[in-house]
C-alpha cells in the first residue's frame, strides 16, 4: 500500500498532459543496465493491525515495559507532564518544516527564541543556538569552535566525562591533539589540569555533574584555562543546572549538554536534544541555527532565522559547521517542559532528585558489601562498588522488574563491580526500597 | 551609472583611494547592489599585514557574504570603528563613510595597475554580456 | 515600511511565556518527597547553588493557550502542500508516531544489557538489513543523526578505507559538482579534505570532460546527488564511478534524491561505494519544525570493517551489539542514533513494501513531470527535459516587472501554499525549485499550478502586489536585515537588565582577526 491518492484514471490523463505515451518515456535517462529488473526483498506490505502486532512484539521484548528505572549513564527517566505530550505531538509542530519562510513560521520561530532564552538563563550565558543532535556533538562543536577561535589545535579534557562524548570527540578530531587527564576518585583535580595547559591549548573541556554523579569544580577550571589564553567549556546537566550555580555566571566560555531530562522520553537513546550556549562575542562562529527577535512591515514583533551565512547552506566549505538540522521538535518539548515546570517546578525537580539520590546512597551504604565507589559530592547519580558482579546485580532486578543501574563493566572491565545509579523525582519511598531490597539478594543476603 | 573617477577598481569589486601616501579600501556601489543590506563587516587588527588578492575580511548580507580582498599588499593602519555601530554606511555612502581599511602600501606602483573607473565599468559590461 | 523603530503593541495571544504570568503561577504539582530529607549544605558540600533562576511562572491552562496559539501560526504538511525541491516533503503517517510512542519503545533505556533490549535491537537490525537491500549495499549503519553527519561518517570511512591501504596521506581532494547541496563541501572541510569543484555541462549534467581532467591520484572521492540537484538524471553515471574507480577514488552518493530511486534504480548498482539516507525525506518521518531526522549510511563490503561502532549483529536468533571492531571510525553519536525516528522509518517501508516503494518513485516522478509541463509556459525553465521527482524553474524573466524569486515565494504564502525552494541550486539565477512528492493528488498540483500561473500574470500586471506579500500571514514581510544587524537572541525578562544578546548591545565590536 501507499499513501498516493490518484486513480489510473488520472494517471492517464496526466501521461498524456505531459505528452508521452507511457511512464517509460519519463525514464529515457535512465541506462537499462541500472534498471532493478525485480522486486525488492523487504517485507510487507504491511497493515496497520499488523504493524502494531509486530512492533508491539518488539516494545514487549525490551525490559522498559512495566520496568522501574534506575538507570542514567547521560539518559533519565524523568517526569514528562501529560499536556507537554498533547502539545507537542500536534501536527503543527510535528510536520511543520524548517522556519525558512517565517511568516507562515511563527509558531516554530517563537518556541525557538523562547528556547534560547530559557538555555541562557539556566546556563548563564548569554546566548544560545536553537539546538544540535546530541550532547556529544554539542561539546565536538565546542572544541571545534574554541579551535577556530584561539588558532590553537589541543585540546585538554577531563577524564571523567561521559565515555561516549569522548569517543565522540575523538572521532571528530581523527584520534589527536586530545589530552585526557585522568580522574583520581571520580573527579578531575584541578592541578592536573592545570599541568595539562600550555601555550598550544584551545580549550579545557570538563563535565558538571560529571560521568559519575560527581561535581567538579568550575570555578577553579575556568580560571585555568584562562590563565592558558584557552576557553573553557563546561559539559552540563540541565535538571542540576536549576539548583547548581551555572558555569556561564562563573566564567566558562561555553556551555553544553544533554537535554533529554528536558521532557523527553529515553528513546532507547535517540533522538537527543544538544543544548549549546556561550558568551556574546562568540556568536559569529556559533553552528546551528539562530532565532531573532525583528518586526514586520507593520511594526508587529516576529522572529526569523538569522546569521543564516554561517550555515552551510550559504557559507559551503566555508561554514562554521556542516550542521543542516536542530532537533527542531524536542528543543520544543524542552520549551514546553521549561515552561510548565517553570521558576518553581524547575528547582523543586532538582531537589526531589538530589533528596532521593542520596537517600537511596545512604540505604546501599548501609548494606554489607556494598560502598559508595567515590567520596566527592553528587547530584542525582552515584556508582555503587558491590560485593559481585554489577551483571550480576543488574539481572537479580530485571527479575524483579527492576532496572537497578548501569553496569559499569561495560565500559571499562576494572569496574565490573561497580553500578551507575540514577534516581530521578519519578521514583517512590516503595520503589527505593524495592531497589535496596534487590541489592541486599543480589549481595547474597537472601 | 558613473563610478567616481577619483579612485580605482579591483575585479573583485574594491575601490582604492590614494591620499597623503596611504591606500583607503571599500567596496563599489556595483558590489553593495549585489549583496543588498550589509548585515556586517569583519575587519583585520591594525598592524596586520596583506598581500595584494589576499582576503582581509568579510562583509556579511541577509542572504549572502563575501570575502573582501586587498587591492595591494601593505599594512592596515586604520579600519572603520564607526561600521561595528553602522553597517548600513557601506549601502549608504560606499566610497565615502562606508570605507573599511586604510593601507601603508608596500610599494606605490601596485596602486597604479589597479582599474580605472572606465575599465571597470567596461569590466562590468563583460561580465553581464 | 513602518518609520524605524516603532513597534506595534504585542497582542494577548503572541506574548512570550517570560511576559505572561507572574508570581504565584504554577505548573504541574510534583508529589511531596517521601524520603527522609536533609539540608542541601549536608548533601552537596562546598557546591556553589545559584541565586536565582529567572524563568516564566506560568499556569498550566496558560501554557496550554500559548502554544496552541503558537502552533495556529505554523503552515504544515498535515494542512497543506509543501513544493520543496531537495526536500521531499510527503505525508507523515500517523501509525508512525503511535509505534515510536509504544512505551516498551518510548521508555527502552540505552545502558539496558543487551538481553533486556532485544526489542529494540531488532527494530535495528531489520532496518539496516531492509535499508540495504532498498540501496544495494553490503552493509548499514543507523548511528548518524541527520544527513549532514551521515555525510561525515561516510566520509571518514572513506578516509580510513585510503589509510588502510596507505594512501591516507596522499589523497586530499574531494570532487564535488557545482550544483551540490551546501553540506557537501562543508562535510568535505570538516573531515579535513579539500574540496574541488567540477562544473556541470550545458545540460546540466556533469562536465565528463571536466570530471576526468580534475581526476588524478590526489583524489580521495566523488561526491554526487543523482538524480541531481536540476532533478536530472545522471546518464553516464555507470561511466563517472567506472571513471572515479580507476582513479582509485570512491565514489559517494549524496541520498537526498532517493524518493525518485526507491525500487527503480539501486545506488550500489551504479558503481557507489557509499550513501547516505535521509529518513525523514524518503521515508517520511516527520520534520518537527526543523528537526530529528536520522542519516543512515549504506557502504559496499570493503568499507564495512569502518562502520561506526557499535554494529548490532545476530547469533541463534539472539541479537547484541558488537564493540570489538579495530578498524572502525569510532563513534558519532552518544548512543545508536535517532532511534525514535529509525522505528517511524522502518514502519514506513514494511507499510509499503516493495510494491508501495515503486508506486512512490513512479508518482513522484509522474507528479513532477506533469507539474513542469505545466509551468514551462509561465516560467523559464532553463533546462526542458524529462525530470525525475522535481525540477528547476528561474524567476529571471520577472525581473523586467521589478519583480524576484523571493516575491514569487511570498506570494505563493497568500494561497496557503509554503514555498518552493528558493536561491538553490546556485548554477541556476533565481531559481525555483519544485518538487511535489508522492502524496500530493492531481487536485492539489492543478491548486498549485493555477497559482503559480496567477502570480506570474501578477507580476506583469500588478508587481507591487508581489512585493508586498506575504498579505494574508499572520506577520507581514518580516525585516531580516534588522534581525541580523540587532541581534536579539534572547527575551527581555521584564523589570531586569539583561546583558549582551538581547538588544543592541549584543554584537557591537567586529571581530578583528588574531
Amino acid at each position: 500500500m501507499s499513501f498516493v491518492g490518484l486513480s489510473s484514471d488520472e494517471e492517464q490523463r496526466m501521461l498524456k498532459a505531459i505528452g508521452v505515451a507511457s511512464f517509460e518515456e519519463l525514464l529515457a535517462a535512465v541506462p537499462r543496465k541500472a534498471r532493478l529488473e525485480r522486486p525488492l526483498a523487504v517485507d510487507g506490505p504491511l497493515s496497520e493491525i499488523e504493524l502494531r502486532r509486530r512492533f508491539g512484539d518488539n516494545a514487549r521484548a525490551n525490559a522498559a515495559e512495566g520496568a522501574v528505572s534506575f538507570l542514567g549513564g547521560g539518559i533519565y527517566d524523568h517526569y514528562i507532564p501529560s499536556a507537554l505530550n498533547a502539545l507537542a505531538m500536534r501536527s503543527e509542530f510535528a510536520t511543520a518544516y524548517t522556519p525558512y519562510q517565517p511568516e507562515v513560521a511563527q509558531g516554530t520561530l517563537t518556541a525557538i527564541f523562547e528556547f534560547q532564552s530559557l538555555i541562557a538563563e539556566l546556563t548563564g550565558c548569554e546566548v544560545a543556538n536553537a539546538s544540535l543532535y546530541d550532547g556529544a556533538t554539542a561539546a565536538v562543536e565546542a572544541v571545534l569552535m574554541a579551535r577556530s577561535q584561539t588558532g590553537r589545535a589541543r585540546v585538554v579534557a577531563a577524564g571523567a566525562i561521559h565515555l561516549h562524548v569522548l569517543q565522540v570527540l575523538n572521532t571528530y578530531l581523527d584520534g589527536r591533539d586530545l589530552t585526557l587527564v585522568p580522574e583520581h576518585g571520580g573527579q578531575v583535580a584541578p592541578e592536573d589540569l592545570e599541568a595539562a595547559v600550555g601555550p598550544d591549548v584551545a580549550c579545557v573541556l570538563y563535565q558538571h555533574p560529571n560521568f559519575f554523579g560527581l561535581l567538579e569544580s568550575p570555578q577553579t577550571i575556568h580560571k585555568l584555562a584562562h590563565d592558558a589564553g584557552a576557553l573553557a567549556i563546561a559539559h552540563c546537566d540541565p535538571i542540576a543546572l536549576a539548583l547548581l550555580e551555572p558555569p556561564g555566571a562563573s566564567g566558562a566560555d561555553i556551555v553544553v549538554g544533554e537535554g533529554q531530562s528536558l521532557g523527553n522520553p529515553p528513546s532507547f537513546g535517540g533522538p537527543l536534544l544538544g543544548f549549546f550556549a556561550c558568551r556574546a562575542s562568540l556568536v559569529r562562529r556559533m553552528p546551528g541555527r539562530l532565532a531573532a527577535e525583528t518586526v514586520d512591515r507593520h511594526g508587529r514583533r516576529g522572529f526569523v532565522l538569522t546569521l543564516q551565512t554561517r550555515e552551510q547552506h550559504i557559507r559551503r566549505e566555508k561554514a562554521t559547521s556542516n550542521i543542516c538540522t536542530n532537533q527542531g521538535l524536542l528543543a520544543l518539548r524542552a520549551t514546553i517542559y521549561m515552561g510548565l515546570m517553570g521558576r518553581e517546578g524547575m528547582r523543586e525537580v532538582a531537589e526531589l532528585c538530589v533528596q532521593k539520590t542520596h537517600h537511596a546512597a545512604r540505604l546501599a551504604a548501609a548494606i554489607p558489601g556494598y560502598r559508595l565507589a567515590h567520596d566527592g559530592a553528587f547530584f542525582r547519580e552515584f556508582a555503587l562498588e558491590c560485593p559481585v558482579d554489577a551483571a550480576a546485580v543488574v539481572r537479580a532486578g530485571l527479575e524483579r522488574g527492576i532496572l537497578p543501574g548501569v553496569d559499569l563493566g561495560r565500559f571499562r572491565p576494572e569496574w565490573k563491580r561497580r553500578l551507575l545509579v540514577a534516581v530521578t523525582e519519578q521514583r517512590s519511598a516503595a520503589e527505593i526500597e524495592r531497589w535496596a531490597e534487590t541489592l541486599r539478594t543480589a549481595g547474597g543476603k537472601r | 551609472m558613473g563610478y567616481p573617477a577619483d579612485v580605482r577598481y579591483t575585479r573583485e569589486h574594491e575601490w582604492a583611494r590614494m591620499e597623503n601616501g596611504l591606500v583607503t579600501v571599500g567596496i563599489t556601489s556595483y558590489a553593495t547592489e549585489q549583496l543588498g543590506d550589509v548585515v556586517f563587516v569583519e575587519l583585520p587588527a591594525v598592524g596586520k599585514k596583506f598581500e595584494a588578492s589576499k582576503a582581509f575580511g568579510v562583509v556579511e548580507a541577509v542572504k549572502t557574504v563575501s570575502d573582501l580582498y586587498s587591492p595591494i599588499s601593505g599594512e592596515v593602519v586604520a579600519v572603520n570603528e564607526a561600521l561595528a555601530a553602522d553597517p548600513a554606511l557601506v549601502n549608504q555612502q560606499p566610497y565615502g563613510e562606508g570605507w573599511m581599511i586604510r593601507l601603508k602600501p608596500r610599494d606605490a606602483a601596485e596602486f597604479n595597475q589597479l582599474l580605472s573607473n572606465q575599465d571597470y565599468e567596461k569590466l562590468l559590461e563583460e561580465q553581464h554580456a | 515600511m513602518s518609520a524605524q523603530g516603532e513597534r506595534a503593541p504585542v497582542s494577548l495571544e503572541r506574548r512570550l511565556l517570560i511576559e505572561q504570568g507572574g508570581p504565584g503561577h504554577r505548573g504541574p504539582a510534583l508529589p511531596v518527597c517521601d524520603v527522609p530529607t536533609r539540608p542541601l549544605a549536608e548533601l552537596l558540600p562546598g557546591a556553589r547553588l545559584r541565586a536565582s533562576l529567572e524563568f516564566p511562572q506560568v499556569s498550566e491552562p496558560e501554557v496550554v493557550r500559548h502554544f496552541i496559539e503558537l502552533s495556529s501560526l505554523n503552515h504544515h504538511i498535515d494542512r497543506g502542500f509543501y513544493p520543496l525541491g531537495s526536500c521531499t516533503m510527503k505525508h507523515n503517517p500517523k501509525i508512525n508516531d503511535e509505534l515510536a510512542s509504544l512505551p516498551g519503545i518510548a521508555l527502552a533505556h540505552p545502558l539496558s544489557p543487551d538481553e533486556a533490549s532485544q526489542g529494540a535491537l531488532r527494530v535495528l537490525h531489520d532496518l539496516a538489513r531492509t535499508l540495504a537491500e532498498i540501496t544495494g549495499f553490503a552493509a548499514v549503519t543507523t548511528q548518524p543523526a541527520a544527513g549532514a553527519q551521515g555525510e561525515t561518517t561516510g566520509l571518514l570511512m572513506i578516509r580510513a578505507w585510503h589509510r588502510s591501504r596507505g594512501e591516507g596521506d596522499r589523497r586530499r581532494k574531494v570532487l564535488v559538482p557545482d550544483s551540490a547541496h551546501g553540506t557537501n563541501p562543508a562535510s568535505v572541510h570538516l573531515v579535513g579534505y579539500e574540496t574541488v569543484t567540477v562544473r556541470s555541462g550545458s545540460g546540466a549534467n556533469l562536465d565528463l570532460a571536466a570530471l576526468k581532467q580534475a581526476l588524478d591520484p590526489t583524489v580521495a572521492a566523488v561526491m554526487l546527488t543523482v538524480p541531481n540537484t536540476l532533478g536530472l538524471f545522471e546518464p553516464e553515471i555507470l561511466e563517472v564511478t567506472r571513471l572515479a574507480h580507476e582513479a582509485g577514488a570512491q565514489a559517494y552518493l549524496d541520498g537526498a534524491n532517493l524518493n525518485a530511486l526507491v525500487g527503480l534504480v539501486r545506488p550500489g548498482d551504479l558503481g557507489f561505494d557509499v550513501m547516505h539516507i535521509n529518513v525523514h525525506k524518503t521515508f517520511s518521518t516527520p520534520h518537527g519544525g526543523g528537526g530529528p531526522g536520522a542519516g543512515p549510511v549504506a557502504v559496499a563490503a570493503h568499507l564495512e570493517p569502518f562502520l561506526p561502532v557499535p554494529v548490532v549483529t545476530e547469533r541463534d536468533g539472539r541479537l547484541r551489539f558488537d564493540h570489538d571492531r579495530p578498524q572502525s571510525v569510532g563513534r558519532v553519536h552518544s548512543f545508536y542514533g535517532n532511534f525514535g525516528i529509525l522505528v517511524r522509518a522502518l514502519a514506513y517501508i514494511l507499510t509499503h513494501g516493495s510494491s508501495g516503494l515503486s508506486r512512490v518513485s513512479r508518482t513522484a516522478i509522474l507528479n513532477a513531470n506533469y507539474l513542469m509541463r505545466r509551468l514551462k509556459t509561465s516560467y523559464e525553465l532553463p533546462h526542458d527535459a524529462h525530470c525525475m521527482h522535481e525540477f528547476v524553474l528561474s524567476g529571471r524573466g520577472l525581473r523586467k516587472y521589478g519583480v524576484k524569486t523571493l516575491d514569487v515565494a511570498k506570494r505563493l504564502l497568500d494561497f496557503g501554499v509554503h514555498a518552493p525552494t528558493v536561491y538553490f541550486p546556485l548554477i541556476v539565477e533565481e531559481a525555483l525549485m519544485i518538487e511535489p512528492t508522492e502524496t500530493e493528488t492531481l487536485d492539489r498540483l492543478d491548486h498549485f499550478a493555477a497559482a503559480m500561473e496567477r502570480i506570474a500574470r501578477e507580476a506583469r500586471e500588478n508587481p507591487q502586489v508581489l512585493r508586498d506579500a506575504p498579505l494574508s500571514t499572520p506577520n507581514s514581510r518580516l525585516d531580516e536585515g534588522r534581525a541580523a544587524r540587532e541581534l536579539k537572541l534572547r527575551w527581555s525578562v521584564p523589570g531586569r537588565e539583561t546583558g549582551a544578546g538581547a538588544g543592541r548591545s549584543a554584537e557591537r565590536q567586529p571581530i578583528a582577526r588574531s
